[in-house]
């Protein structure tokens, strides 16, 4: 048997640097968290943008459903939106242009216990990340994605983005933009999301509504946000907006979120379309396939510690 | 086959010499199941306590073309694959013609005589080289029916070896049942009957037979495995518990292997969309808590490099395999190359220092992992095992490892604590750790990780004093680290006229080298150099004395006129003067080739 000497020791658990222990809180000692613990830097956004109120529910859901401070995890990609971990005082992750996805699954997959959300702009999602959104909602990896969608690049200032209607004008697109635009809540549908939903940040009530859904959803859930550029694309969802003159419709009563192919008509309309839940179906989701290979793999090796069980591996490789 | 004592004959049988080594090649098409001839007789060295190392080719399509294994089998160190063969076994015309060359004069050629016609033969190979033809394909036929199936071929050819070399027959058939058990256990009889058959052939005609001495390795318990799978266990020993990749040749067989184990130790391995979801997410996962794993080859190694620059400014702990191919681009997938040097350590935008480490040998892919996970942990860095196709396809024994001892616990430790900062910059060293989300912070000021420049919590700052402070702190991280890396000690004596610098794969060949050279009188010492980013510290007194200082790699001189360790050696010691020995032809060192290029600066 080898005893070959390592050069880097194994650090210790619990070695974090500048962290000393405290004792652990109780469930009764905990109040619901205020907007005030849970705020951090003040949001880069313009006066007037529709991300404000997406944080500001955020807060209140957070509140609403008494959370547990070092359990919220919020993690997002590059974007105005994509910001928003710098605004939530909790454990945050910035992540690169698009990737905000995956890297959300990985936490997911490994940490059952925590509710990750993901927070994102249209480039973000369908442009640069537009793989992911794919894969992560046909594998139903257990999250919440909430898609902040303005119909423009708003922090490279003024570019199409691929929810830019036809004929909207933008620095790459000065004669209006020519390309079919991605209709979000098909995508998802089609990609096999298990909850699609459609908001917008002028309907607080409603986008709360859909966020305690999606959050309560066992699988990937989608929320789709209109959430105006009041500097790049000012008015883009008036029409769907009471206080200027739009109209806000909502899903019908009687439409069955179960039906597929339903929910795919419901969403074919980009503008103002209907808000609303347009699909829910339940479908095991990729967290419990991977806890039930991993309970089935376990239970053939069952009691055993890991070197012993890496020890039969080596037995019949000799 | 040097130190042959000849026994005498009896019975009308060849005489039996005693061989120390021998360097068998086999060569034949993907398909005829050659590689699982070698696969046994590198298990077999491997239970007689004997040393050994295989090469092998794979052509890069599915459906067959030529392939060969080669074996070195010795009682004492095997350090490279050899650069001639003692013996070819050759199942085809183009086998022949293909690999006579890499016979040594006075070899042996075993040939399946029902495709190489004997009067085909070259009447200057005759003289050359001892032919012996066996009729393997009809035989085989003969032996187990069926119509002339390729299938039990290489195992009757496997008898005829283990009849050539004397080999252990009862471990033999233990191996051949291993092998096929589970199936239907008609097919390991048939594969029995088909070695037996090919070991009881007559082979009064052949000129010689051989009989290894016995191994140095006595007592010692050891293990046979290929460099992806050292490597793989390596991973599972340090305790990760979460991967993610994406297929791509030759790194996949890691990702098969975790993915088919882990679940064994309550961890998952994901097959992604792509190289770049395969990185976030084992990003993700380490940032839940405990370092994850996910690896390539060349073309997706660029795809992953935005977010391993992502790991550096996030300081997130993450190991990333690289299992190098014939580059760039696509490149030659199934050959080995050592030109992945440059994007390792440079790879990406922007200064982002991180840990590169490059294991030599089999075993030493089993231990590089562990200490991946180590530094990755200790120094909150992506860590970058540069492998190479050559390590991850070859066969090596090796001594088993106390698997009780260095199995690691790494679980995530989520203990709230008072207040935490996770980029302080007062921190000794610069080294700063992260707590995992589900970890209270009792202050109430919780922790971001992000790409952006960022302050002592993760928010993000335009400060260029930041900008100075933090670029430093990643650096000064990895000085610290340096600082701990043991110096390599030289090969021979430290001092002479020339030195060999080796990293990765080349480190076996060029100690052969050495010894080689040494035999002959001429002052020759190597050094291998493990640690590539950071590299340790006191090189500098090592080079110092000899008066030529050579870096032996498999890559091109490329426009600057050295080989891509070469290149960072200068610039790191501009005092010393370094030359290149480097070739890209996709095959390993051979050791004639090295000492080829260094004559003239030993004379």
């Amino acid at each position: 048997m080898s005893d070959m000497p390592l050069p880097f020791a194994v650090v210790p658990r619990g070695a974090n640097t500048n962290t000393a222990p405290v004792a652990p809180l109780t469930d009764a000692d905990r109040k619901p968290l205020t907007k005030k613990d849970v705020s951090a830097d003040h949001p880069t956004w313009c006066p007037g943008c529709g991300d404000f109120s997406v944080l500001a529910l955020y807060f209140k859901l957070i509140e609403k459903r008494r959370m547990h401070h070092e359990k919220i995890t919020t993690v997002a990609g590059i974007g105005c939106s994509s910001r928003f971990p710098y605004f939530v005082q909790a454990h945050g992750a910035h992540f690169i242009h698009g990737r905000a996805l995956p890297f959300a699954s990985g936490v997911a997959l490994s940490r059952p216990d925590l509710h990750v959300f993901v927070f994102g702009g249209d480039g973000d999602a369908f442009s640069i990340g537009g793989n992911h959104f794919t894969h992560t909602a046909r594998k139903n990896v257990k999250l919440t994605y909430v898609v902040m969608d303005n119909n423009v690049y708003g922090l490279t200032k003024n570019q199409t983005s691929p929810t830019s209607p036809v004929g909207f004008k933008s620095k790459t697109d000065v004669w209006g933009a020519k390309d079919r635009p991605i209709n979000p809540i098909k995508q998802a549908i089609f990609a096999g999301a298990t909850f699609v939903a459609r908001t917008t940040s002028t309907n607080p009530n409603h986008l709360l509504a859909m966020m305690e859904q999606a959050m309560d959803h066992d699988g990937f859930g989608f929320i789709q946000v209109l959430s105006e550029c009041v500097e790049f694309y000012p008015g883009a969802f008036d029409n769907s907006t009471p206080r200027k003159g739009g109209v806000f419709a909502e899903v019908p009563k009687e439409h069955d979120v179960t039906d597929e192919y339903a929910a795919y008509r419901l969403g074919e309309e980009l503008s103002p379309g209907k808000f609303g839940v347009f699909y829910k179906v339940q479908r095991p989701t990729k967290n419990a396939n991977e806890a039930a290979i991993i309970a089935d793999y376990q239970s053939k090796v069952a009691g055993l510690p890991p070197w012993q069980i890496l020890k039969k591996s080596f037995d019949r490789m000799k | 086959m040097s130190d042959a004592a000849v026994a005498a004959p009896s019975g009308g049988q060849p005489p039996v010499s005693s061989i120390a080594e021998a360097v068998i090649r086999i060569a034949g098409n993907s398909q005829d199941g050659i590689q699982a001839i070698g696969g046994f007789l590198a298990r077999l060295a491997g239970r007689s306590e004997q040393e050994v190392m295989t090469f092998m080719t794979i052509p890069s399509t599915i459906s067959g073309g030529p392939s060969i294994f080669q074996v070195r089998i010795g009682s004492g160190e095997v350090l490279s694959a050899g650069d001639d063969a003692d013996m070819l076994l050759a199942f085809y015309d183009h086998s022949y013609t293909s690999h006579i060359n890499s016979l040594k004069k006075g070899g042996i050629v075993l040939y399946d005589s029902d495709h190489l016609k004997p009067e085909a033969i070259p009447a200057e190979n005759l003289a050359k080289y001892r032919h012996v033809g066996v009729p393997i394909s009809s035989l085989t036929v003969e032996a187990i029916g069926g119509t002339g199936r390729d299938k039990g071929k290489n195992v009757f050819a496997l008898g005829l070896l283990a009849k050539m070399f004397d080999l252990n027959v009862p471990k033999l058939h233990r191996l051949l049942q291993e092998r096929f058990t589970g199936k239907d256990p008609k097919i390991a009889e048939t594969a029995v009957n088909a070695f037996n058959y090919g070991y009881n052939y007559n082979l009064a005609t052949a000129p010689e037979l051989f009989r290894f001495k016995p191994g140095e390795n006595v007592g010692q318990s050891q293990v046979v495995m290929s460099g992806n799978e050292a490597l793989a266990y390596g991973l599972i020993a340090a305790g990760v518990r979460f991967g993610a990749g994406y297929p791509i040749t030759p790194w996949s067989d890691i990702m098969e292997l975790l993915r088919r184990e882990l679940p064994k130790y309550g961890g998952q391995f994901q097959q992604c969309e792509d190289e770049i979801a395969s990185v976030s997410m084992a990003i993700g996962a380490s940032w839940g808590g405990r370092v994850a794993v996910t690896g390539s080859s060349g073309p997706g190694i660029s795809l992953k490099t935005e977010a391993i620059g992502w790991a550096v400014m996030a300081e997130m702990p993450l190991v990333v395999v690289d299992v190098q191919r014939g580059g760039p681009s696509t490149g030659m997938p199934t050959n080995v190359e050592q030109s992945d040097l440059n994007i390792a350590v440079y790879g990406g935008h922007g200064d982002s220092p991180r840990v590169v480490i490059a294991p030599a040998t089999v075993e030493d892919c089993f231990y590089t992992a562990i200490e991946a996970v180590n530094i990755a942990r200790k120094f909150s860095t992506p860590v970058i095992i540069l492998t190479d196709q050559g390590i991850a396809s070859r066969i090596e024994a090796f001594p088993e490892p106390n698997l009780e001892k260095v199995v690691q616990d790494i679980s995530p430790d989520f203990t709230a604590v008072t207040d935490h900062k996770p980029y302080d910059l007062a921190a000794p060293g610069g080294v700063t750790r992260h707590i995992a989300p589900g970890t209270r912070v009792a202050s109430g000021k919780y922790p971001v990780v992000t790409g952006l420049e960022h302050d002592e919590l993760g928010h993000p700052t335009g400060s260029p004093k930041l900008h100075v402070a933090m670029t430093a702190k990643r650096r000064n991280k990895l000085k610290a680290l340096a600082a701990e890396i043991p110096t390599p000690e030289i090969y021979g004596p430290s001092e002479g006229k020339v030195l060999l610098v080796s990293w990765g794969s080349a480190k076996g060949p060029v100690q052969e080298a050495v010894k080689q050279a040494r035999a002959a009188g001429l002052a020759v010492s190597g050094l291998h150099i493990k640690h590539i980013s950071p590299l340790p510290n006191g090189l500098e007194k090592a080079f110092e004395g000899f008066s030529k200082v050579f870096v032996v790699e498999l890559n091109d001189e490329g426009l600057v006129g050295i080989g891509q360790l070469g290149a960072l050696l200068r610039a790191r010691y501009p005092n010393t003067r370094f030359e290149g020995v480097n070739k890209s032809d996709g095959l390993t060192w051979k050791v004639r080739e090295i000492l080829d290029r260094i004559r003239p600066a030993t004379a």
